[in-house]
C-alpha cells in the first residue's frame, strides 16, 4: 500500500487529534501546522510510524504582523521509500522564540537549525552547539526579520511601491 | 653558569594550566587544500585527527535576504554564485521553481534542451571535483589536462548565453534565444572528443596503486549515517542509497531518458570518485539521447525555445522596437512590475552535489516573501568532523576534496 498525502492526514489525526491542524496541500505537498510544544512529538511519529526518516530542511520566516504567530520555522521532510514529502510548520511568539531542536534525532538538523538561529533568532532549546554560523558572533540582530529591509533607509530616490509592497519607507518617512 | 638541562619537570607551567596533549592545526580559511573559504580546525595527536571542527560563512553574501527585493528573473544571477562549478543547473532549477509557481507547461523541446545543459554541467562539476581528488593524490596533471575539455562545454554555454562561469542561462519558460548552429558544432565536438579523455582520466587514476592506496577507506561513511546526516547526490549514493532526484521526482522530463544511477557501497572517496566517473558516461548518455530527440522534432515544434507566457517571458527585441503592447510588457518585465500568484512552493533538482532545493513563499507581491535554499553541501558538510575522526591528515584532505565542498554553495 503506498503512501499518500490523505493516509498520512489521516495517521496524523488519529494519533494527534486537535494538535495538528491547517491541512493544505500546495502544489502538491502536504502542509500542517502543529503547536510548538509538540514538534518533536510529530517529528518522532513521522519517523517512527511513516517512515519520514530524511530531514530535507529546516529554515524560518517571519511574519511580523501576525501577533503571537510571528516566527514560523518549517520542516520539510521526505520518506524516501514511499517517495513522498511533506511539510509541517510550527509558529512562535518572537518574544519567547523557544522551540525544541531535532537534533537528537536527525545530525543534518544541527548546522541547519543553527542557520535558522543565526538569521531569525529561533531559540532552539536542547541544541549542542546553537550559535551563530554564517554571521560574526558579535552581531546582536537577527539580518533576515522583516524589520531590517534590504535598502538603504536614507535613499529619497527609490520608493518600495516600485516593488510591490507599499510605500511606507522613503517617501512616506521624513527621513531628513 | 649552571647548565639547566631541558627536562619536562624543569618547564614551568602558569598555574592551573594543564599540559596540552594534542596539537591544534587549523586547515583554512585559505589553504590550498580547502579548495574554497572555510576552516577546519584540527585536533592532532601527531599525523591523527582527534576532532575536528569546521566553521563556515566566510563567503556568505546574504542571497536569501538580497531575494526579498529582487523580482523573480533578477534572482537567476544570484543562483549562479551557489554551486559556481554547474551553474546552470542552479538557473534552471530556479527557473523551474518560478515555472511551478506560475503553473507554466513548458514544450517538451525546451525541457530537452534544458537537460542538455544540464547535464553539460554535471560533467564539468564532477569533472572538475574528481581531477581535483587526483590533485590532491598528487597526480596534477589529469586536472590540467580535462581542463581543456571542460573549456569546450564553456564554448557551448558562451555560445548560448554569453557567458562561461556564471551563467544566468535560460529565462523563465525557456531561452532567451534558439541554440546556433554553432552550438550544435561545439556539442557533436564534445561528444566527440570527451569519452576518449575522461577514458584516459580513468586510465590514470582508477587502477592507479597510488590513487587506490591513497582513497580507499578514506573518509567512509555507512547509508545510514549519511542520510542521518542529510547526505544527498554522489555523495549518499557512494555510501549506497540510490536516491537521484532525476529519478524520484523527475523534472524537466527526465522520465523520457534511460539511464542507471550508480552506487557505491562504502562511501569513501575511492566509491565517490567512481560513483561521479560513472554519473559522467551517463550525463554523456542523456544527452546523446537529448540531442537525438531534438532532431526528431519537425516543422514549427522544431524551432520552440520558449513557452508562451508573455507575463513573464521578454518579448522579441524587434516588436519591442516597433510594437507597442511588446513594449510595454518589456517595460513592465524589466521593471518587476508583474505580480506572481499568492503560493508556497518546493522545488528540488539534481545539483552537482545532490538535491539542490528552492522554497519560495509568495505573498503576491513582486518578490519573493521569502526563499530559502536547500544547499547540498552545506547540510552535508557537518558529518566532516565525524567521516575524519581518527584518520591521518592526508586522509583528511583527500576527504574533503572528495566531498566536493564548493564554498559559495556553503555559505549562500
Amino acid at each position: 500500500m503506498s503512501l499518500t498525502n490523505e493516509i498520512v492526514q489521516q495517521r496524523l489525526t488519529e494519533y494527534f487529534g486537535e494538535a495538528v491542524f491547517n491541512f493544505t496541500a500546495p502544489y502538491g505537498m502536504l502542509t500542517f501546522e502543529t503547536p510548538k510544544e509538540n514538534n518533536l512529538k510529530v517529528l518522532q511519529f513521522l519517523y517512527d510510524e511513516l517512515g519520514f526518516q530524511f530531514l530535507t530542511d529546516v529554515t524560518a520566516v517571519h511574519y511580523p504582523n501576525d501577533k503571537g504567530r510571528e516566527l514560523a520555522v518549517v520542516y520539510h521532510l521526505h520518506n524516501l521509500v514511499e517517495n513522498i514529502r511533506i511539510r509541517f510548520k510550527v509558529f512562535t511568539d518572537i518574544n519567547t522564540p523557544d522551540v525544541f531542536t531535532a537534533t537528537r534525532l536527525f545530525e543534518s538538523a544541527n548546522w541547519q537549525e543553527r542557520e535558522t538561529y543565526d538569521f531569525y533568532g529561533v531559540n532552539f532549546v536542547g541544541h549542542p552547539n546553537l550559535r551563530r554560523i554564517m554571521n560574526v558572533d558579535e552581531m546582536d540582530y537577527f539580518p533576515q526579520r522583516k524589520e531590517y529591509p534590504v535598502e538603504d533607509q536614507t535613499r529619497r530616490d527609490k520608493d518600495d511601491e516600485m516593488f510591490g509592497r507599499g510605500g511606507d519607507t522613503a517617501f512616506t518617512k521624513d527621513v531628513y | 653558569m649552571q647548565h639547566l638541562e631541558i627536562q619536562p619537570q624543569n618547564i614551568k607551567l602558569p598555574e592551573g594550566s594543564i599540559e596540552k596533549q594534542t596539537t591544534t592545526l587549523n586547515l583554512g580559511p585559505t589553504h590550498p587544500a580547502t579548495h574554497g573559504v572555510f576552516q577546519n580546525i584540527l585536533e592532532m595527536d601527531g599525523e591523527r585527527i582527534v576532532s575536528a571542527e569546521q566553521t563556515v560563512g566566510y563567503i556568505h553574501r546574504a542571497f536569501e535576504k538580497l531575494a526579498e527585493r529582487r523580482p523573480l528573473y533578477q534572482i537567476t544571477p544570484l543562483t549562479d554564485r551557489l554551486n559556481y562549478c554547474s551553474s546552470p543547473i542552479n538557473n534552471m532549477g530556479w527557473h523551474m521553481t518560478c515555472e511551478k509557481l506560475l503553473r507554466i507547461q513548458l514544450p517538451k523541446r525546451v525541457d530537452y534542451m534544458r537537460i542538455i545543459i544540464m547535464e553539460l554541467a554535471r560533467i564539468t562539476d564532477h569533472l572538475i571535483c574528481n581531477s581535483v581528488v587526483g590533485v590532491d593524490a598528487g597526480a596534477f596533471t589529469g586536472f590540467l589536462y580535462v581542463m581543456q575539455y571542460r573549456e569546450l562545454v564553456y564554448e557551448i554555454y558562451e555560445e548560448i548565453c554569453g557567458a562561461r562561469l556564471t551563467t544566468n542561462i535560460g529565462r523563465i519558460g525557456g531561452f532567451e534565444r534558439n541554440f546556433n548552429n554553432t552550438v550544435w558544432t561545439k556539442l557533436e565536438k564534445f561528444l566527440d572528443e570527451y569519452p576518449k579523455a575522461l577514458g584516459e582520466l580513468d586510465g590514470l587514476l582508477l587502477r592507479n596503486r597510488i590513487f587506490m592506496e591513497r582513497t580507499i577507506g578514506a573518509g567512509p561513511i555507512s547509508a545510514d549515517r549519511a542520510l542521518n546526516y542529510g547526505f544527498t547526490g554522489p555523495n549518499l549514493r557512494a555510501a549506497g542509497v540510490d536516491y537521484d532526484v532525476r529519478v524520484h521526482t523527475p523534472y524537466s522530463s527526465y522520465e523520457d531518458f534511460d539511464f542507471i544511477i550508480p552506487t557505491g557501497k562504502t562511501g569513501d572517496c575511492y566509491d565517490r570518485f567512481l560513483v561521479r566517473d560513472e554519473e559522467m558516461k551517463q550525463s554523456l548518455s542523456i544527452i546523446r539521447q537529448a540531442y537525438q530527440k531534438i532532431q526528431e522534432f519537425k516543422g514549427p515544434e522544431a524551432e520552440v525555445f520558449h513557452a508562451d507566457v508573455p507575463e513573464y517571458y521578454l518579448p522579441k527585441k524587434e516588436d519591442v522596437y516597433t510594437k507597442m503592447e511588446a513594449l510595454i510588457w518589456h517595460f513592465k518585465i524589466i521593471m518587476g512590475e508583474v505580480e506572481m500568484p499568492k503560493g508556497e512552493v518546493y522545488h528540488c533538482v539534481e545539483g552537482g552535489n545532490g538535491e539542490l532545493g528552492f522554497y519560495l513563499i509568495s505573498d503576491g507581491g513582486r518578490t519573493p516573501y521569502r526563499l530559502h535554499f536547500r544547499r547540498p553541501c552545506f547540510i552535508y558538510y557537518q558529518a566532516y568532523s565525524e567521516i575524519t575522526k581518527g584518520s591521518m591528515l592526508s586522509d583528511a584532505v583527500i576527504t574533503m576534496s572528495s566531498l566536493n565542498l564548493i564554498a559559495g554553495e556553503m555559505d549562500a
